[in-house]
């Protein structure tokens, strides 16, 4: 059997066009994600088999108004189709554009003709267009663009099988030109004979934007550099004009080809009723809160069910595990180091899934769109953009999926910005770390009749996480320097329903890419911290079992009494327990003590680990049996043997619940900010820029409440 | 430039205008390629509640955009 010819196709077109329709057509679920080298763009490529003699690798390439790039991902449109070098770089482009907005969409579309690949025009959205009284002369437009058209509703299918039929065959190359080249930039012939695969509107567009580029060869950044300085070419020139030469050309297409009845845009009206209701400055953020209520309700409340369930299941698959292996190293190593990170990692999936689907539907219908609308003004007195809302109220709930979610911040400062104050909202797994904080420092009374005194703290830890969020970014704003102006500048695209197919595809690729790519670092940070809390240097650790072996030492105490203890020595005596001591000194200013100490660095797993950890140093059992009570009570007769006062003093206390508040103390977190900035720079300056300023802020508390 | 043009962060809410010339800049560009090109109708469809951004109609969308980048468009009201 023959080896089939393997092509590559690159789907193109405007945003809000049904690029993803279309590609969920074609390719089905034969789809991968990755990333497109070197940057935080999401790479989605399909395999689809067009006949038994060929198979196309389908590249769905990010959607721009123009092949001069604004943002990240429009640049990597732009280096797919214009650098020849680019692994990407395909043999047919499948060029998408939205029938009921012909004109703006030919923008695009006409600078990718004339680039001169073989191109398909697959004329979208001709449902809405019809529906609005939009005439396309289809077969005039081919003539005058000179390629092949396909008209389409990729919702539905439709218009689909054409174009399959149509890639099977040798698809031609364009014949027309839209811009005079000779007038624009006569020069640029010189410079297209020198570089290969490439004609004279490509050898223009890579003198713009060849420093951009990756994968342009080293000698052919020289050939363009040479031929930059000897013609005294200016990009903004070039681009500003042919622009305009190119409008000159469209216009001229449009009313040759588009009969445009002078009825009212229905799809428009209706959108535009919509907008008075969901713009609307009392119903439109009365709305809004609700929207975002219940998607906070879902990743918050709804979201514990399955993460319970997964909690529980792994802990029984791990007791059943540990029954079933031989004692030893290698058996808790298994059980309690990998499997427990594995557990740590799946159960960030019910979240993650939950808001991504929330979100897509939210973007699916054109509302995400009024979000950044509405909120633009508020997030930008702080140094943020109205994109910045979705990351941050998720991150009330956790700040994993918000961080995932800040893909959509198309500008790269708002988004790092995003990225790195987004930790200090307060997320779910700081709440048991505050109850027993706050039911421990604060009685329970009423204050002002109706507020409980502990609720009452218990909202100004959240609103103090807010307040250290939106601070922390109003500073960034100041520090953070960069190229790039950030714009708003975005279309609101008409309401639509969303597609259900293409929200649960997304919400099994992001869960799929986070177990796949934060998971290996959390699996890892796991099996170090319990190795940590498990050994200690020397012989300590089998002194301790010894200890405990000793039938006159034991039969004081009960079977559950002796576990709690010898659990608790064991962790005094590992590697963790002798940090504690080590980091004493540090903390001491925080009016923290070395068991403290302990218990801060395990919460780095997750910080509610805190919670447990307090309780196996106390030996009131782990937290499977743990008695909150039991461990309150416990904690007030703890007594520092130096000073002879009590360790959780009210001042300890709520230095503690100020450090919570602030530090970085999520190993989670850390994988995540490292695979969506691609870099460890960014998840360390986070790690030290909090924990540097809890400290601080911790500090300044306990001394001033001692 | 035209005497009788004005930034179209002047525009009130129900406003119609014809775009008169753009910004000389990369902002003024971005904004003809999304459609904003001399002589095109463009109405003001909404203004956020905050009174920023602002949403215009024109050709055949929705163009949400600041009012700092609405002055890089310069129109006459009609």
């Amino acid at each position: 059997m023959n080896e089939p010819k393997k092509i590559k196709i690159a789907l193109a077109g405007n945003p809000n066009c049904g690029k993803t329709s279309l590609f969920n057509a074609l390719t089905g679920m034969r789809q991968k994600v990755g990333n497109f080298p070197g940057v935080t763009v999401d790479k989605k490529t399909g395999i689809l088999f067009l006949n038994n003699k060929t198979e196309a690798l389908v590249v769905d390439l990010p959607g721009t108004y123009s092949i001069y790039p604004r943002r990240i991902d429009e640049m990597v449109t732009f280096d797919v189709l214009a650098n020849p070098d680019n692994v990407s770089h395909p043999d047919v482009i499948v060029l998408l554009a939205d029938a009921s907005n012909l004109k703006r969409n030919l923008l695009f579309c006409t600078q990718v003709i004339d680039m001169g690949i073989p191109t398909v025009i697959a004329l979208n959205m001709m449902d809405v267009a019809e529906k609005n009284n939009i005439r396309i002369d289809v077969l005039k437009l081919e003539e005058e663009l000179g390629v092949h058209i396909i008209p389409m509703n990729a919702r539905d299918g439709k218009g689909v099988d054409k174009l399959l039929k149509l890639l099977s065959d040798e698809v031609a190359k364009p014949t027309r030109s839209f811009i005079d080249m000779q007038k624009l930039c006569g020069d640029a012939k010189e410079l297209s004979n020198k570089i290969p695969y490439s004609n004279e509107y490509v050898a223009a567009l890579l003198a713009v934007l060849h420093k951009e580029l990756n994968d342009f060869p080293e000698e052919k950044h020289i050939l363009v550099d040479e031929w930059i300085a000897s013609k005294n070419f200016v990009a903004a020139r070039f681009q500003g004009e042919e622009v305009l030469q190119r409008y000159n050309s469209i216009n001229r297409v449009v009313n040759d080809c588009v009969n445009e009845e002078q009825k009212e845009n229905k799809s428009l009206e209706t959108t535009s009723r919509i907008d008075k209701i969901l713009l609307h400055p009392l119903w439109g953020y009365l709305l809004f809160l609700g929207v975002f209520f219940l998607v906070f309700q879902a990743i918050f409340a709804w979201a514990q069910y399955p993460m319970d369930l997964i909690s529980s299941g792994f802990s029984t698959a791990g007791n059943y595990l540990h029954n079933l292996l031989p004692a030893g190293m290698m058996s808790d190593l298994l059980i309690q180091g990998v499997w427990a990170g594995v557990g740590g990692v799946v159960v960030f999936i019910p979240q993650i899934m939950l808001l991504f689907g929330f979100i897509t539907i939210l973007e699916d219908t054109g509302y995400m769109a009024r979000v950044s609308f509405l909120m633009d003004k508020l997030m930008r007195t702080t140094g943020l953009s109205g994109k910045s809302t979705v990351p941050l109220i998720s991150g009330m709930a956790c700040a994993i999926p918000a961080i995932m979610s800040t893909r959509n911040i198309e500008s790269w400062k708002d988004r790092i910005i995003t990225i790195m104050v987004v930790p200090f909202m307060s997320c779910s797994a700081r709440l048991p770390v505050y109850t027993l904080l706050v039911s421990f420092a604060v009685p329970s009374q009423t204050v002002f009749g109706i507020f409980n005194m502990r609720g009452m703290w218990m909202l100004g830890l959240y609103l103090f996480g807010f307040l250290s969020a939106i601070v922390a970014a109003f500073i960034m704003k100041l520090i953070i320097k960069t190229r790039e102006k950030s714009l708003f500048l975005m279309e609101l695209p008409i309401y639509r329903w969303p597609r259900w197919g293409n929200v649960g595809v997304t919400m099994f690729e992001k869960a799929k890419v986070f177990v796949t790519d934060a998971g290996k670092i959390i699996v890892a940070i796991s099996v170090m911290l319990w190795f940590l809390a498990s050994y200690g240097p020397g012989d300590e650790i089998k002194t301790v079992e010894k200890k405990f072996e000793d039938t006159s030492f034991t039969t004081h105490y009960s079977s559950v009494d002796l576990d709690a203890m010898r659990q608790s020595e064991k962790l005094t005596h590992s590697y963790a327990g002798h940090i504690g001591h080590f980091i004493e000194p540090a903390i001491m200013p925080l009016g923290f003590d070395w068991k403290i100490g302990i218990s801060l660095i395990t919460a780095f797993a997750a910080r509610e680990v805190f919670v447990g950890t307090i309780a196996t140093i106390y030996s009131v059992g782990s937290t499977g049996d743990m008695d909150m009570k039991k461990l309150r009570d416990r904690m007030h007769s703890e007594i520092n043997p130096q000073t002879g006062q009590q360790v959780f003093s009210f001042a300890t206390v709520v230095s503690l619940m100020i450090f919570f508040a602030l530090a970085m103390q999520c190993m989670s977190t850390i994988a995540v900010v490292r695979r969506e900035t691609k870099s460890w720079k960014w998840p360390m300056i986070q790690l030290f820029y909090m924990t540097g300023v809890a400290y601080l802020a911790s500090f300044i508390t306990y001394q001033l409440l001692k | 430039m035209n005497k009788n043009s004005i930034p179209l962060s002047y525009l009130r809410k129900g406003d119609k205008a014809i775009i008169v010339s753009l910004d000389n800049s990369a902002l003024g560009i971005k904004l003809m390629e999304m459609g904003c090109m001399p002589g095109e109708l463009l109405e003001v469809d909404y203004i956020a509640p905050l009174g920023d951004p602002i949403s215009i109609r024109i050709g055949n969308y929705l163009l949400g955009l600041r009012k700092d980048e609405a002055v890089a468009i310069k129109v006459m009201k009609q």
